[in-house]
């Protein structure tokens, strides 16, 4: 790029684990990385691709069980493999600093916060040992927490996600780097908070001058930060090249379907799945490893592995025919209908839900109880709809979703189904019958699948419960399921921990399916997996939809995802509804503030969409006692009323309903003054 | 903080007592009582009702566990049902005595066990770690009065350092039953250490693995304060509740040890008084070894709240 050498340069960088059969299996591959001072580079791919074993690999460190097979890895030209491990020690969390993915894992559970930064200070400056609490309370303050005196003292688990990933900046900052490697910086943190952390993380690498390696999965992360992109695939480098011609015409078939494979704000279609996965280190490579799922493969692709080469706009890419990647275009699959006007199937009632219980002493003491956790909820779901609930972290959502499951017991209101059955019940309680017709799918398939459990088993149970199925019969509808979420039968014998994450959700999917389900719950059921794999479970639900009119209520923190998916959306904030309606009535203003601030901090995978920081990310931990659920953040606040008043529901045009004290032609003019500035 | 550490002792207290009434209850269903065993085969007619009425058991049962268990609140055990003797007196010195096992073991074992597990931890895999747990575990499988029986050859018949049988009364000093205080706290060190060890071996290998221990390394800090500043911290944490029941167990009277080696401690007293239908010393020394166990929880609780952060804050913010 410039004239100066690279701060970090990697050169045919090989690494790779010993496997069973006792041959070194590479993880990467040969891979070539250079960055500058004050240039900031993303790494891209789906997990497994080798992108956070490259970032640690540039400070000379790997994974237990990992080796180095080849190739170097030089930081400011010191060979960070050869160094000695004092000199190591010196470069690391010093001039070369690191910005983990989960902050809550990597701070040392039990070191205060001000122990932790210090600790680096002494590590990395020479300064006077008096210095350091004055030192460590100006790296808070340079990352913007709030009240550094009170966070220093505090333990890590006391912060929010978004505090813990700031002090780790400001850890990383304390040693005054000159380079820094963040590894999914913002990868489980609400929108609102990524978007703060990285309008954050843009301004201090402008500052300093640092160059920058940025890993993600997420390519609107990527688009925000980087200034150039390598796409990684099963641990090679695929396509590298400027951020803006990547995102926008990759010369690479990968590049081309990850990013038709994330759902867009604009668009109200299902993004575009990438079928099968990413080849595993054990098998020998031939040909180009994408051959197996790209859509443009010869086999020419298949004899040889395919050589990095200028491709178009300063790309280079490993591909043979470039020049027939397709700019990624959505796709017309399954998009939702309009909002259905099928007959109602499921509705709740001023519910409300509380995790607290009041103690002996508080009941006889009379003292006022906390506000309920959730309140107020009137919803309705119809046949064959899917409504999305969507909010950030402690909104509510999921306690919504288990509170209609039976799983926690509602303190008040009502959750019935349309022909009268109670659901205001525990699970316990409910009929057989009953709990047949509402199924839920967890986020985690993880920890919602038994390991022991075969897929067949898992998929009998259900039959077996509700239809009194055995043996062939049983058997047969086991398949036949399987088939419907395109696994086929032969995964009947496998075990969870065999298959891929996207496989195993789609097994929950069919075990939902399973019951012949009216309603089924769907708790973040995509945002453990990677955007190819989302998008066809996303496809998959769609589709299950279509064929069965099975009404889904479609839980999720992501707004892209709910707008391709929902016919009708609610939008909630603290356990309170803050605006509801047909899908694109909610996203059309005029909108809640809230439903403003959180559209102004949606991502998109395009170098000239940045997002709008509306309101403060502050966590709050429990629903104000009156007034507005979003008192506290709202940026168009009115005022006492906003304290003291539950606000009004207030119809729009477009049939959808904002709980505001702002009229709704103020709210419009209001935000198209924001967009604006 | 204080107000569960509060709650924690109420919630002891309750299940001492439950402890007491169940241990009465049982010694009730009991066929005969303590005069049936003083008085044998005299035991019927006019000579059981006066020994009943002598030793008040022909009052209530419920009667008779107030009094009891209002006794037993002021250290007041009663009398032994044989030697007419104060249990308090009998049992005082016995608990001393294995307070005293117990201890010598305990501060042997528990850092031997820490320091042998950090170090397997620390080496997974490798020499050092294979050594000591399969070491640790050879040493437990070995049953304990073979264990002592191979002692006392190899210490008292070959050596000769020790004399092979003693019989040094109770309430002696204590530097009187030193041989058998070293011989006997040695075999229990073997039993208990390879929990302790194991335990902290697992959570030693947890922290090392950890996100933080990653990130300690990667910030520059140097191997050994990551070990000590980061990573013991918090795989200790989890060995504290082991611990407290290997003290409670220690504490609450070995028998097979206390046997072979004839040592005056606790456990033989129970199996004496077991042998002489010695009911009272039963009772007493069952409620002794209940309120240890309790205790000793209590004290691992509240050391777990006051050393882990996450813990303490995570109950306070529920209540």
């Amino acid at each position: 790029m410039s004239a100066q050498p690279p701060l970090i340069d990697i050169s045919g960088l090989s690494v790779g684990f010993r496997g069973r059969s006792g041959a070194m299996l590479p993880v990467l591959h040969e891979v070539d990385l250079a960055v500058c001072r004050g240039e900031s580079v993303g790494i891209v791919g789906e997990s497994g691709s080798g992108k956070s074993t490259l970032a640690l690999a540039a400070m000379g460190y790997l994974r237990h069980g990992l080796a180095r097979l080849g190739g170097a890895a030089r930081f400011d030209g010191q060979d960070m493999f050869a160094l000695a491990p004092p000199a190591l020690a010196r470069i690391r969390g010093g001039k070369l600093g690191l910005i983990p993915q989960n902050s809550g894992q990597a701070l040392t559970p039990t070191q205060r916060i001000g122990t932790q930064i210090a600790e680096a200070l002494r590590l990395h400056c020479d300064h006077d040992p008096a210095t350091h609490r004055t030192r460590a309370r100006d790296l808070l303050a340079q990352v913007r927490l709030p009240d550094p005196d009170t966070i220093l003292r505090r333990y890590p688990h006391e912060l929010s996600g978004g505090q813990q990933q700031r002090v780790a900046i400001a850890m990383a900052l304390a040693g005054e780097p000159e380079a820094l490697l963040l590894d999914e910086p913002t990868t489980g943190l609400d929108v609102t908070t990524q978007a703060h952390i990285l309008a954050l993380l843009r301004g201090l690498a402008r500052e300093r001058d640092m160059a920058m390696v940025y890993v993600s999965h997420d390519l609107g992360v990527i688009a925000q930060v980087c200034d150039r992109v390598h796409v990684l695939y099963a641990g090679e480098t695929v396509l590298a090249g400027p951020a803006r011609s990547v995102l926008t015409a990759p010369s690479h078939p990968y590049a081309a379907a990850l990013l038709a494979a994330i759902p867009r704000l604009g668009a109200r279609t299902l993004p575009r799945a990438l079928d099968g996965r990413p080849p595993t280190p054990d098998i020998p490579r031939t040909g180009c490893a994408f051959a197996p799922r790209c859509a443009l493969a010869t086999d020419d692709c298949r004899a040889a592995p395919p050589p990095m080469a200028e491709t178009r706009d300063g790309q280079r890419a490993r591909c043979l025919y470039p020049e027939k990647v397709a700019s990624p275009a959505p796709s017309e699959s399954t998009a939702p209908g309009a909002a259905t006007d099928g007959p109602p199937l499921l509705s709740t009632r001023a519910l409300s839900v509380r995790y607290d219980s009041p103690g002996l002493l508080a009941r006889l003491r009379g003292t006022p109880r906390p506000p309920a956790t959730v309140e107020g909820i009137d919803l309705t779901l119809r046949h064959g709809e899917t409504l999305g609930l969507v909010g950030e972290s402690g909104s509510g959502k999921s306690t919504i979703l288990r509170a209609i499951a039976g799983l926690l017991p509602p303190a008040s209101g009502r959750i019935a189904l349309e022909d009268g059955t109670d659901l205001a019940t525990s699970a316990e309680r409910r009929r057989p019958e009953t709990l047949r017709r509402i199924q839920m799918i967890f986020q985690n398939p993880d920890e919602s699948l038994n390991p022991r459990q075969s897929v067949g088993d898992i998929l009998a149970q259900p039959l077996r419960l509700y239809f009194g199925l055995h043996g062939q019969p049983c058997h047969d509808r086991a398949a036949e399921l399987l088939e419907t979420v395109r696994l086929g039968a032969h995964y009947l014998d496998r075990l969870p921990g065999q298959l891929s994450g996207g496989e195993k959700q789609r097994v929950a999917v069919a075990r939902a399916f399973a019951a012949g389900p009216e309603a089924v719950l769907c708790d973040e059921i995509t945002s453990a997996l990677d955007v190819s794999v989302q998008a066809a479970v996303l496809e998959l639900l769609g589709d299950l939809k279509a064929r069965h009119g099975t009404g889904f209520i479609f839980v999720s923190h992501d707004l892209t995802v709910v707008r391709a998916l929902s016919d009708r959306v609610a939008v909630l904030y603290q356990g309170r509804i803050c605006e509801a309606g047909p899908t694109e009535a909610v996203f059309a203003p005029p909108h809640h503030p809230y439903t403003d601030v959180l559209l102004g901090a949606v991502l998109a995978p395009d170098p000239d969409h940045a997002p709008r920081l509306l309101a403060e990310d502050a966590v709050e931990l429990a629903p104000p006692a009156r007034g507005c659920p979003f008192q506290r953040r709202c940026p168009v606040k009115r005022g006492a009323i906003c304290e003291t008043d539950t606000p009004p529901a207030r119809q729009t045009a477009d049939g959808h309903v904002i709980h505001c004290h702002i009229p709704l032609d103020e709210l419009h003019a209001l935000e198209g003054k924001q967009a604006a500035s | 903080m204080y107000g569960l550490i509060a709650r924690r002792f109420a919630l002891g207290l309750v299940t001492v007592w439950l402890v007491s009434v169940i241990i009465f209850l049982g010694v009730e269903a009991l066929p005969g009582d303590a005069c049936t065993a003083i008085l044998e085969r005299d035991a019927h007619g006019e000579a059981l009702a006066a020994c009943r009425k002598a030793m008040g058991l022909d009052t209530p049962a419920l009667a008779r566990y107030a009094e009891w268990a209002a006794g037993v609140v002021q250290g007041d055990f009663g009398m032994s049902a044989g030697g007419q003797e104060s249990i308090a007196q009998m049992v005082g010195y016995r608990v001393r005595n294995s307070l005293l096992l117990a201890a010598g073991a305990l501060a042997v074992g528990i850092p031997l066990a820490i320091t042998l597990g950090v170090v397997a931890g620390l080496t997974r895999d490798r020499w050092p770690d294979l050594l000591f747990s399969t070491g640790v575990i050879l040493a437990m499988t070995i049953p304990e009065f073979v264990a002592a029986t191979v002692l006392i050859l190899v210490f008292a018949i070959w050596l000769g350092w020790v004399p092979a049988i003693v019989l040094t009364p109770a309430d002696a000093p204590p530097l009187e039953f030193f041989p058998e205080f070293i011989l006997a706290s040695t075999v229990l060190t073997m039993l208990m250490i390879a929990h302790v060890m194991r335990m902290i071996r697992a959570s030693v290998i947890e922290a090392m693995a950890s996100d933080y221990v990653q990130m300690a390394t990667l910030k520059g800090v140097p191997y050994w304060r990551i070990v000590f500043r980061h990573a013991l911290p918090n795989a200790l944490l989890p060995a504290i509740n082991v611990i407290a029941l290997t003290v409670a167990w220690l504490l609450g009277g070995v028998v097979v040890v206390e046997v072979v080696f004839n040592y005056p401690g606790l456990g033989r007293l129970l199996v004496d008084a077991i042998s002489d239908r010695d009911l009272p010393v039963v009772q007493a020394i069952t409620m002794i070894v209940a309120a240890t166990y309790v205790g000793v929880n209590l004290v691992a609780d509240i050391l777990s709240l006051a050393l882990n952060p996450r813990l303490r804050s995570h109950r306070a913010r529920q209540r």
